[in-house]
């Protein structure tokens, strides 16, 4: 399952099952500190690639989530609103956001891969 | 993510920027200042560690000066002139909240007044100190006072239940002084001058220490049991769960101190006797109330509402705007505080947020969020 990462640190991890996961990097919850609040996309609203699709705030401030892939909506982390510190404590596992339908392949236009996001994460 | 500030607007650093640093500060501009925002335990256990135990936090980007060259009962006269809180009665060995007034009423800083005995000390905001020193200056100087700015003191809060019995292990005569006393105490045998105040809402201290001695206390301070570094982060949600003002957001040149309910500050003689810039104003609004008054605000979900967010009525009429919000960690949600019609100024007042375009449904609260817990002996 590949992993590839937008530029202001979100990940979407294409699934078996036609469906690609987004969450936000290792890198962006150390910058972001303490989640405590996140709020999701309901199931069923369609996101173009680039579009506002989360929210998560840390105590100073708040930091939109931009979807790094576009498609429809079919999952997203129910229990992260009620412990956002999820975030922080896994931000590639259990803290992920939400789940989007593929439609085909996945348009990885603009994304890094993995080797490319650790060089760029190393230049900040 | 970074700026890297140019040679014309280099960032100025703190006695204890070496400090910062070495303990994994995370650097960030801040009225000028390059200042901590927050260590590595991160911004919401700082704020918890403050509540449940003590903090120690780099102040020292505040501005410090002392008025001498007169008898004090003079010197509080003569900065009766520009502030509406009574400093002639203030005792020796006693510190006051107070604010400058422009002649409009608007409110040009917020600052601490201390009785030292044969002076008086000031301390003022950072990105307010230039022109504050240059109107103290101004207006006092050609009453023959003279204003030292403290340029080579740092100042250190030391906040939080477990402050009082640092400071007593450090300089046991803190122990006799109660919230809002002020004295020259020797700290760890550097001579200071600490008031037992803050910006927390806990019990604390504040100490003025010489430059070149400030790492050097800061570093023993830290080495005391239970005492944590504290950045700016934590510092602002502390503030703002104990409902205590941030000077530019909540209250500026725009706000009088009656419409930003600090009438608390404004004693009785001043009151009405006047004599401060902007009196005519202030009296006015004493008489016949205001518009607006700031009002603490709780949203009943979780969303945060930031500064700026708008507030309305129930028909979705704009009736203010949030001035400070944020995630109060000891509350365990959000909170805010803002300015709303006067009709809206009763606690338990629904309102609504209009936090990123959605309404979100919230009240007016009496303020503080979290019990002011000081030392009054």
């Amino acid at each position: 399952m590949t992993m590839w990462f937008t530029k202001d640190h979100e990940w979407v991890r294409v699934e078996d099952d036609n469906t690609a996961t987004v969450g936000i990097s290792h890198y962006a919850q150390e910058q972001l500190g303490d989640v405590v609040f996140v709020e999701l996309p309901e199931v069923g609203r369609t996101l173009a690639k680039g579009e506002e699709a989360a929210v998560v705030e840390s105590v100073k401030a708040a930091s939109e989530v931009y979807s790094p892939i576009g498609g429809e909506v079919v999952a997203f982390n129910k229990a992260l609103p009620d412990s956002p510190g999820t975030i922080n404590l896994d931000p590639f596992g259990e803290g992920w956001f939400y789940r989007i339908k593929l439609d085909g392949e996945p348009d990885t236009e603009g994304l890094m891969d993995q080797a490319a996001y650790d060089d760029y994460v190393a230049s900040l | 993510m970074t700026d890297t500030p140019t040679a014309g607007d280099a960032l100025r650093t703190t006695p204890l920027d070496s400090l910062h640093r070495e303990l994994g500060g995370k650097m960030v501009p801040f009225a000028g200042y390059s200042m901590p925002v927050q260590y590595p335990m991160g911004v919401l256990n700082e704020h918890l560690h403050t509540r449940e135990h003590a903090g120690l936090f780099d102040v020292s980007h505040m501005g410090q000066c002392r008025l001498t060259g007169a008898p004090v009962a003079e010197l509080a006269k003569a900065l009766e002139t520009l502030v509406p809180s009574n400093i002639q009665e203030l005792k020796a060995g006693r510190q006051r909240y107070t604010l400058f007034t422009n002649d409009d009423g608007g409110i040009l800083d917020d600052l601490m007044v201390s009785n030292a005995g044969d002076c008086l000390i000031l301390v003022v905001n950072a990105a307010c100190k230039d022109a504050d020193f240059a109107h103290l200056k101004r207006h006092l100087e050609p009453r023959g006072i003279t204003v030292d700015v403290l340029e080579d003191r740092a100042l250190l809060a030391l906040q939080g239940p477990g402050a009082a019995k640092v400071m007593e292990h450090l300089a046991p005569a803190s122990a006799a002084m109660t919230f809002m006393s002020a004295g020259k105490l020797e700290v760890n045998g550097v001579p200071c001058l600490v008031t037992r105040s803050g910006y927390t809402g806990e019990d604390g201290f504040e100490i003025s220490v010489p430059a070149d001695q400030a790492e050097h206390l800061a570093r023993h301070i830290l080495e005391q049991p239970g005492v944590a570094p504290i950045g700016l982060g934590a510092r602002d949600s502390l503030r703002l769960e104990a409902g205590l003002c941030l000077y530019g957001s909540d209250i500026d040149t725009t706000t009088t101190p009656v419409e930003g309910a600090l009438v608390w500050a404004m004693q009785k003689r001043r009151r009405e006797e006047g004599g401060f810039p902007g009196a005519a104003v202030i009296q006015r609004q004493l008489a016949e109330g205001t518009a607006r008054l700031r009002v603490g605000i709780q949203p009943e979900g979780k969303a945060p509402a930031r500064a700026h967010t708008e507030i309305q009525d129930d028909s979705g009429r704009r009736i203010g705007e949030i001035t400070s919000g944020g995630f109060g960690p000891t509350v365990g949600g959000p909170i805010a505080m803002g300015y709303v019609e006067t009709a809206f100024a009763e606690p338990g007042t629904a309102v609504t947020l209009l936090v990123r375009g959605k309404p979100q449904p919230a009240r007016v609260v009496a303020l503080p969020f979290v019990e002011q817990r000081y030392y009054r002996g």
